[in-house]
């Protein structure tokens, strides 16, 4: 029987998988996250000639030569520009921006505050290994105050960003947060970037074992882990802890981290609700904070109007307005006059 | 007394006055109208950069020259016939450029005691013998105009805003022009505001009557049409000839036209006129800074629009970078340059020529991008499609460099037939299943790689700033590949000479002097060759249009005179382009005034070359 050109509808992992070797250094943690992605990517129902991948300059930057789709390895800090383009040219495609801290922090802050505001369907995963890699070890706008790297021998003096609260300040209108290390956590992370219409704002723990090895040991090793993350789910209390015994109680406006038992029960503790620009900033606050847990999860989840959707409206209502644009009248112009 | 009427080839007008008297709009008008009546016209926009500067300020003072002839001319005239000065200011600025004996009309009652002082006059220029020996009219065109709207209900400052439409009615009626056009022009633009309407028809009329009653004026002028070829003509302007060509050139590629830009003078009316085309499908994106406007533009190129970006040299130096990534990406994109006076902020609103070294080589590595530049205001529209056209044949950056005085400057257009103009076939890959894709396997004949868009199945590729390996395009640190592609690269651009015609020579093939000029300098070139031909001198004038690369036959035109002259508003641009590239002693004329040449500078120039 001839051979037939028919595409199997369902795509499976190895067909996202590029013919390009990896080139990240042995036991980073971008592998996991390129990993899930691969992984979650045949499920999500997009046919693979439909997905683009815009990264800018760093380690991560290099995922897109290793997934089998549409890549552009662009320039330093650019990407989410370069990625408005490509949505604002063609919005049929699922956009998807791979940045770092440096990339996405610090050359191209700009450029993120101003996707987010405009909330073009684009997804963005953020890998925060708070540290500058590919230029092999200076202290990034992540790394904590005080940080000791080859730029900065007496430690750093800039406070660092807190990439959630500047993306919630942005208004971005989907914000969440992964580990590399929690695999499905991060898969189901990816889906719902993926679901959600408008901006979608992914801030990956991703660990880089030779310039800040261990950044995140205490969120990812198994004897702290259960202290010290809190996993957020929608309408549910904020609870966490190994026995899950602990909680977020709000104080007044204040919150705290209280204990259940004798003094404070379930009912007490604030309940997590996606729809919440205040819940969400204020648990984005609780990074770099020691008495709190980090939250990873879905921190802010609304609908709100999408830019490329917005735009091909007011073309549309342009051309109902005026009728299809008519390139030779545009050129003859309204005032014109004939020489015999 | 009778009035005479007395026939004319040219006359220059300067209207000026502070900023907010409305010097642009009166210009504009007089422009449209004399378009209409079938002169040939050239016009100078000269404006400050400060938006309102204090009202009176020699810096606030805002000027608008206008050329216009029953022959055929080319640029706006080196010295005003007429000078209208709506105040102390303005006179005291352009008085000194006004041909000796040459028409004065000011509005007498801006000549306060305040004003004086503001201009820096320590006595009253219309009484103290500073005018005598021009031609003057002194009206008080704000008692009039305030005379002629008594009784509306509109505020006496409302009022005396219309002062301009007096003189502009005057100078229709010195001028024998008719006011209809104006009329009709008012009646649109304050649609929502009849009061606005009404009382800028009576000052306009005012104007008119005013000349016509009046017995001071002993003269009318008549300038006849001009010998214009046969065909419909209408007057336009660089900015917006360049969007329409950028709007031409995707409709006939059948793609989708997106602009991403910032604003800034004076390149913000390509993006006001593109986002006013919406309802072609065109997609406007007012970027968060220059590097994302044009970054926006290489992403939708990469997902098959047009991409086009828009600046002046400060903000394309900002894209340097990301032309760097357009080059290596090998995509389609037009970038324009509308120069201005630099270094750094320099003068925003003046125009100059000195980008041509930032568009040739303004990049890190070897980056060659082509480049074109417009002649003409309405020569922009071609040079616009041209630069939409080799971008997307050789998947290329293209350089299109107009600039300030092109840009705002006007003249009578003859209105091409859009069915005329070639098609551009974006030509994008379709996967061809016996074979593994290649994104970059090129042309053999022009070298461009394919278009492949994301969408296609099959095609999946990735492209980026990281050297490519030949043919598959995948990252390559080979330095034997990376000196082939950087040839390639180069090659491909060069190959652009196929599609550059023969350079036409106006004058003879050879002789002593050969004026070699490009961009918006055509104009005042091309009147001192003229001249200097009529003159019985040996000169003869070539206008280049593509800079990047050089037309074939160039070199052995160069050689056939015995001198190069080579006048530019930088300090010697193409200059050292020439000299390098053809070994020729060429000779500079560099002025970085702010403002075109005069034709008189090059003939000067010439005349003392070859005595």
């Amino acid at each position: 029987m001839a051979e037939t050109k028919v595409k199997t509808p369902k795509l499976d992992r190895r067909d996202f998988v590029s013919d390009q070797a990896v080139r990240w250094c042995p036991g980073c943690g971008d592998y996991a996250i390129l990993a899930q992605t691969q992984k979650v990517f045949p499920d999500l129902g997009v046919d693979r000639e439909k997905f683009v991948f815009i990264s800018g300059i760093g380690c991560s930057s290099r995922f897109p030569y290793y997934m089998n789709a549409y890549g552009f390895h662009t320039i330093h800090g650019r990407a989410p520009a370069i990625a408005s383009g490509v949505k604002l040219a063609n919005p049929d495609l699922s956009v998807w921006v791979i940045t770092g801290d440096g990339d996405a922090l610090s050359i191209g802050g700009n450029h993120t505050i101003h996707l987010l505001r405009r909330n073009l369907d684009i997804n963005v995963m953020l890998f925060n290994n708070r540290i500058y890699g590919l230029t092999k070890g200076q202290y990034s706008p992540t790394s904590e105050l005080g940080k000791i790297t080859k730029s900065t021998p007496l430690g750093s003096l800039d406070r660092p960003f807190n990439p959630l609260a500047l993306v919630l300040g942005s208004h971005a209108s989907f914000v969440a947060r992964a580990i590399d290390r929690e695999t499905a956590h991060l898969q189901s992370m990816i889906q719902r970037a993926h679901s959600h219409k408008g901006s979608s704002y992914i801030e990956i723990y991703q660990n880089c074992n030779i310039f800040n090895d261990g950044a995140f040991a205490p969120m990812t090793d198994r004897e702290t882990k259960s202290d010290t993350v809190l996993r957020l789910e929608n309408k549910k209390p904020l609870l966490f802890g190994a026995e899950m015994n602990k909680g977020i109680f709000i104080d007044g406006h204040t919150p705290k981290v209280v204990e259940l038992g004798d003094k404070w029960s379930i009912d007490d503790l604030l309940v997590h609700d996606e729809t919440d620009w205040t819940i969400a900033m204020m648990l984005s606050n609780f990074t770099y904070q020691d008495d709190f847990p980090n939250p990873i999860g879905v921190f802010y989840c609304v609908d709100e109007p999408v830019y490329e959707v917005m735009l091909n409206e007011q073309i549309e209502f342009a051309i109902k307005n005026k009728g299809n644009g008519d390139i030779q009248a545009l050129i003859d112009g309204a005032d014109n006059w004939v020489v015999e | 007394m009778s009035i005479k009427t007395k026939n004319l080839d040219k006359v220059v007008i300067r209207f000026a006055g502070d900023s907010g008297d409305g010097m642009q709009l009166t210009g504009t008008r007089f422009t449209e109208t004399t378009a209409i009546v079938g002169n040939d016209l050239s016009t100078l926009p000269d404006y400050p950069a400060e938006i309102r500067a204090p009202a009176g300020s020699l810096a606030g003072v805002s000027a608008f020259q206008l050329h216009f002839s029953s022959k055929k001319i080319h640029t706006p005239g080196d010295q005003p016939d007429v000078l209208v000065a709506m105040n102390p200011a303005a006179l005291k600025v352009h008085l000194s450029e006004l041909r000796p004996g040459g028409i004065i009309i000011v509005n007498e009652n801006a000549f306060s005691s305040k004003n004086l002082k503001l201009a820096g006059y320590e006595s009253n220029p219309l009484e103290d013998g500073t005018v005598d020996s021009y031609e003057i009219y002194s009206v008080q065109m704000s008692t009039l105009v305030a005379k002629a709207c008594e009784g509306m209900d509109i505020s006496p400052k409302t009022v005396d805003r219309t002062k301009n439409m007096f003189a502009l009615g005057l100078l229709y009626w010195i001028y024998n022009r008719p006011l209809e056009p104006t009329i009709k022009w008012l009646g649109k633009k304050f649609a929502k505001r009849p009061e606005l309407v009404d009382s800028n028809i009576k000052a306009l009329n005012t104007g008119y009557n005013y000349g016509e009653t009046v017995e001071i004026f002993t003269t009318r002028f008549a300038v006849d049409k001009a010998p214009l070829s046969a065909g419909k003509y209408r007057n336009i302007n660089g900015n917006y000839a360049t969007s329409v060509g950028l709007l031409a050139g995707s409709i006939k590629a059948n793609i989708p036209l997106f602009y991403g830009g910032y604003p800034i003078t004076p390149a913000s009316d390509i993006l006001h006129t593109l986002a006013s085309f919406r309802h072609f499908g065109v997609k406007t994106f007012q970027a968060e800074d220059e590097i994302a406007g044009i970054t926006s533009a290489i992403g939708s190129s990469f997902a098959g629009n047009l991409g086009v970006t828009a600046s002046s040299g400060p903000g394309i130096a900002l894209k340097g970078e990301a032309i760097g990534l357009a080059v290596i990406a090998e995509l389609p994109l037009v970038i324009v340059n509308v120069q201005r006076g630099g270094p750094s902020t320099g003068l925003p609103t003046k125009t100059e020529q000195a980008d041509l070294f930032q568009a040739l080589y303004g990049r890190n590595g070897e980056a060659p991008v082509p480049v074109i530049a417009a002649q003409t205001p309405g020569d922009c529209f071609y040079a616009a499609f041209e630069a939409c056209q080799i971008a997307i044949k050789y998947r290329t950056p293209v350089f299109l460099l107009t600039d300030g005085y092109l840009a705002n400057g006007s003249e009578p257009w003859s209105i091409p037939n859009f069915d005329d103009l070639p098609i551009i076939d974006p030509n994008f890959a379709t996967q061809n299943d016996d074979l593994p894709f290649m994104p970059y396997d090129r042309d053999e004949k022009t070298l461009a790689r394919p278009w492949a868009i994301p969408g296609t199945a099959g095609l999946e590729h990735r492209i980026g700033g990281l050297e490519k390996e030949d043919l598959t395009g995948n990252v390559s640190y080979d330095p034997e590949n990376h000196h082939k592609m950087t040839e390639l690269r180069g090659q491909k651009v060069q190959n652009i000479v196929d599609d550059i015609p023969k350079t036409e020579v106006l004058g003879n093939e050879s002789g002593d002097v050969l004026i070699l000029s490009w961009g918006g300098t055509y104009g005042s070139c091309r009147s001192a060759t003229e001249r200097l031909q009529n003159d019985g001198k040996k000169v003869s004038h070539v206008h280049l249009r593509w800079i990047n690369p050089l037309p074939k036959d160039l070199g052995e035109i160069l050689i056939r005179f015995n001198n190069i002259l080579i006048p530019e508003l930088n300090m010697g641009q193409l200059f050292k382009v020439i000299r390098a590239d053809y070994l020729v002693d060429a000779i500079g004329l560099n002025l970085v005034k702010g403002r075109p040449f005069k034709a008189s500078d090059i003939v000067d120039k010439v005349k003392e070359t070859i005595g």
